[in-house]
Order: C-alpha cells, then sequence, then structure tokens
C-alpha cells in the first residue's frame, strides 16, 4: 500500500518527461535534444558497462570518480574543521564576539569569486577545487554549529555542573549532542552547497570530473552529452540528499521522538 | 551536615533572601516551604554553587560552599530538561558515576540497581522522551540516588506530575531517605506535601525571605498517605504552616476551639 501511495505521488514525473519529450520532437532545436536522447547518451557515456562494475563504463569513472573524492573530502574536511570551530565559538562568548565580524565578512563573499584568488595561490586542480569547496561550504556549518552550542538549555548545563562532568565529557556528553540536530541541517545544506561548488570550481579550475566534461561537451556543441551531465547531477544532487536523511534520521532518532512528545 | 547562616540575595536592587539561617542535620529530611516567589529556588541554587549569594554563609560538612560541592545531587522540577534525551534512562544514570572511578560494569550495575529501587528495573534501555512524566522524574531520582551524595537537594520535584504520582513519588522518596539515610532538602510551594515528607518544615515569609518558623513534624518515619493525612498531629501543622505561609503568626488561632 505505501509503495503505490509513494508511486501515486510520482505521477508528475512521467508527465513531465513526455511533454518535454513531445514539445523538444515537435521543436527540433538543436539546443534541446529529446529527453530519450539524453538518456541514451547518458546510458552510452555511463552506465553501459559490465555487470561486475555496476555497469559503470571508464568514461563514468573517470568523471564521477575525480568529482565525488573533491566533493566528499572537501564537505568531511569542512564539516570537521567547521563543527570544531563552531563549538569553540558557541561555548565562549568572548571568542564569539571577537571573530563574528570575519565570519559575517566571510560568508557574504560569494565563493565562486574566490575561484580566481584560489587559482593564482594554488595549483591549478584538486587544491584549488577543494579550497573552492571548503570556503563555500563552511558557512552553514559554522554558524549553524555555533547557535547550537550556544543554545544548551540552562539545565542540561547546571546538570552536568552538579554531577562534576569533566570538560571533555560536557562537550561530548551534553554540548554537542544537545547542538547536533543544528549541526546536522548546516551539514545538509553544506552537502548540496557543495555538489553546486564542485561543479564550478572543476568548470574554471578542472582537468577532469563532471563539471570538467560539462564545459567540454558544451564546447564542443555536443547538447544531448551536455544535458546529460545536467541530469547526472541533478540525480546525484536527489541521492545525497536522500542518503543525508536517512543518516540523520537514524542520528537523530532521539530528537525526533524527545519533538513529538513535549 | 549543612548550614546556612544569614543569607541575603538580591537580583538587581530586588532583594529576594533577607537573612536566611537553617541548617540540615545528617539523615534529615528538611522541607523548605514558602509563597510563590519568595526565592526558595534561589536559597536551593545558593545551597548548590549555581549561584553567588550576595551576603551569607553556607557551610556544607564543615567546608564553605563556593563551587559546587563535589558530592551534591540534585532533582530539578522540570525533569524534561533535566535529563539528556539522547541517552537511555540507564546512561542517564550511570554518566555521573564516572567521576566516582568506577568502571563501565560496575557503572552499569549501580544504574540497574538505582533504578530497580525506584521501581523502574526494566526501563532501562527506554529514553526519557518514552516515559511518563513521573517515571522520568523517578529516573532524576534514580540517578541521585546511584551518585550516592551526602546531600540530595530538591527544587518542587513533583510539581510538574498530576497527583497520583505526586502521592507515589513522595512515598518513594520518604522510602529511599529512611533506607539510605539520605540527607534531603527539599523545596516545595506545597503546603500539605511539607509537612507530609519533612521531619522538619522550615516556612519562609515573603521576599525578602526570612525564616518564618522552623517546626518539627514529629509523624515519624513511617507515613501513609490517607492515614498520616487524618492524625490530629498532621492536620494542626498542616493549619499552621498554611498560616505562616500566608504571612501569619505561629500563635494557635482559637475560634475553632472555642467554637465547639
Amino acid at each position: 500500500m505505501k509503495v503505490i501511495a509513494a508511486l501515486g505521488r510520482l505521477w508528475l514525473v512521467p508527465v513531465v518527461l513526455v511533454a518535454w519529450e513531445v514539445v523538444t520532437r515537435a521543436a527540433e532545436q538543436p539546443f534541446f535534444p529529446p529527453p530519450s536522447a539524453v538518456l541514451a547518451r547518458m546510458y552510452e557515456m555511463w552506465f553501459s558497462g559490465p555487470p561486475s562494475r555496476l555497469l559503470l563504463t571508464d568514461g563514468a569513472l573517470a568523471d564521477l570518480g575525480p568529482s565525488l573524492a573533491r566533493l566528499f573530502s572537501g564537505w568531511l574536511l569542512t564539516a570537521v574543521v567547521g563543527v570544531a570551530a563552531g563549538i569553540a565559538i558557541g561555548c565562549s562568548p568572548r571568542l564569539s564576539d571577537y571573530v563574528n565580524p570575519l565570519i559575517q565578512f566571510g560568508r557574504a563573499v560569494p565563493p565562486p569569486l574566490l575561484v580566481p584568488f584560489f587559482l593564482a595561490l594554488l595549483k591549478l586542480g584538486t587544491p584549488a577545487q577543494l579550497a573552492t569547496i571548503v570556503f563555500g561550504v563552511i558557512w552553514p556549518i559554522l554558524l549553524n554549529t555555533v547557535d547550537g552550542a550556544r543554545t544548551v538549555d540552562r539545565q542540561h548545563l547546571e546538570t552536568a555542573r552538579i554531577f562534576g562532568f569533566s570538560s571533555v565529557q560536557r562537550l561530548w556528553r551534553v554540548v554537542l549532542p544537545s547542538a547536533l540536530p543544528k549541526i546536522f541541517a548546516g551539514l545538509r545544506l553544506a552537502l548540496s552547497l557543495a555538489l553546486i561548488l564542485m561543479v564550478i570550481a572543476e568548470i574554471f579550475a578542472g582537468t577532469d570530473g563532471i563539471g570538467y566534461r560539462l564545459l567540454y561537451t558544451q564546447r564542443s556543441y555536443l547538447y544531448p552529452d551536455m544535458w546529460g551531465c545536467i541530469v547526472l547531477l541533478g540525480v546525484l544532487g536527489y541521492l545525497l540528499n536522500s542518503a543525508f536523511l536517512l543518516v540523520e534520521r537514524r542520528v537523530l532518532a532521539w530528537h525526533r521522538g524527545a519533538r513529538r512528545t513535549t | 551536615m549543612l548550614t546556612i547562616t544569614d543569607l541575603v540575595h538580591s537580583y538587581g536592587p530586588h532583594r529576594v533572601l533577607g537573612g536566611v539561617s537553617l541548617s540540615v542535620a545528617e539523615g534529615e529530611l528538611v522541607s523548605v516551604v514558602g509563597p510563590s516567589g519568595c526565592g526558595k529556588s534561589t536559597l536551593l541554587r545558593s545551597v548548590a554553587g549555581l549561584l553567588k549569594p550576595s551576603g551569607g554563609r553556607i557551610m556544607l560538612a564543615g567546608r564553605p560552599v563556593e563551587r559546587t560541592p563535589d558530592d551534591l545531587a540534585i532533582v530539578f522540577q522540570d525533569y524534561s530538561r533535566s535529563l539528556f534525551p539522547w541517552m537511555s534512562a540507564a546512561n542517564n544514570v550511570a554518566l555521573p558515576l564516572r567521576r566516582k572511578g568506577l568502571d563501565r560494569r560496575r557503572r552499569r550495575e549501580a544504574a540497574m540497581s538505582a533504578l530497580d529501587q525506584v521501581g523502574l528495573a526494566d526501563a532501562g534501555a527506554k529514553y526519557p522522551w518514552e516515559m511518563s512524566g513521573g517515571m522520568q522524574q523517578r529516573v532524576s531520582i534514580a540517578r541521585a540516588l546511584a551518585y550516592r551524595p551526602s546531600l540530595l537537594l530538591m527544587d518542587e520535584p513533583f510539581g510538574s506530575v498530576d497527583a497520583q504520582t505526586r502521592e507515589d513519588l513522595e512515598d518513594l522518596v520518604l522510602n529511599v531517605c529512611a533506607h539510605h539515610g539520605m540527607t534531603i532538602l527539599l523545596i516545595t510551594h506545597d503546603i500539605d506535601e511539607s509537612v507530609y515528607v519533612g521531619d522538619r518544615v522550615v516556612v519562609l515569609t515573603r521576599s525578602p525571605a526570612v525564616v518564618a518558623a522552623d517546626l518539627e513534624t514529629r509523624l515519624g518515619r513511617s507515613r501513609d498517605q490517607i492515614a498520616t493525612r487524618q492524625l490530629d498531629a498532621f492536620v494542626r501543622l498542616r493549619a499552621e504552616v498554611g498560616r505562616l505561609v500566608r504571612g501569619g503568626h505561629t500563635t494557635e488561632p482559637t475560634s475553632v476551639l472555642e467554637k465547639q
């Protein structure tokens, strides 16, 4: 029943696809290939490999591999740095007063604008791309963690004090878990930002990856291939978000439970 | 065990404690009652070292309280904000025991035994939000029990539960107090409760609060929700505390007796 209900909600997707197919076929514009042609190219480029490799072709590994590696390493690195710094800032009002203007300035700078700077400063390729991703996605993680660490329930902190928790215990057992719902909200936002910045970094400063492939196909007038890249990125974003929500639901089960009852 | 001398505290220009003096002997359960807003919680927070009073002295086990004392536990009124919702009941009880130097297994055993004593032997794996308010407050009490404090502070511990649960919890506290020889300072605004659970009842006046009376209940340690409340001694004491809380004097009014 649940499956049927879920499928029932998805009816708009095939409708849009069919409409798109009909319109693009009728228009016969080279810039707008019909979705069937795009899917066919996607299959040829990426998903016609041997079953032992989950049908992935060499092209898929060459395009997706470096991109995903950049995305995840950039995101994880930022998560560690952002959460650690955010907890420190959130726990210390004085530190917060000092760095707040810097944070406000830093997050107001649109991250793609820094690509030329990172290119001048760092090597073309992965270092400049990682710097772009880290600089762009750190803000939601940092700000949410600061907020989470700052708004720990006073009575939870007093309980920790009464029972003589060490500062490590207070951090790991009280402050971090309290801040976790907000940290996860920041991480999720950061994940979708990381995907965007990965593509931008690859377009500006890339020699491989999906972003680079996108630019290459556009310059070579391979429009079905270009559309294939766009669709692949959309699907990737959707899958990443779904996977993240799955993890979040497990880690924050207590939070959902507690919110339901109070 | 605990001696409070001339405790004064002001929030800005507003003086809440106007010189409170009281003492609690070892193994005693003293209830502090007073009109709402009279500074009961301020008194308790000062004893817990959560608040630095403007003046006066608090001695616990012969040492002045300057920061939070080492072996003191507290049961707050608002259990939902005192227990950690990201931990099971057993972990909530076991976590403070780390500083006692117990290993993981012994902490676990102590937590289970404390949960057993409050009648929650099977609820160790449950999370606070899976429990009723009364159960959560029992976990809170179990956490304090397992910690074996020399002084247990209770801040309106039964203020947020329904009447039936409240009676159960009152008896639970009387039980564990007798069983462990625990020293307890309990704060309440409920006159009936202050008399029912206390060995002594300390009545505070309106703020700036001073001690209006310090009365021994003399009801014995074994009490019963129905029978004890019918005793003459209980009824008389409750009436007296009631008058004091409303700002009257300790003198026995004679009107009721004269009419008979």
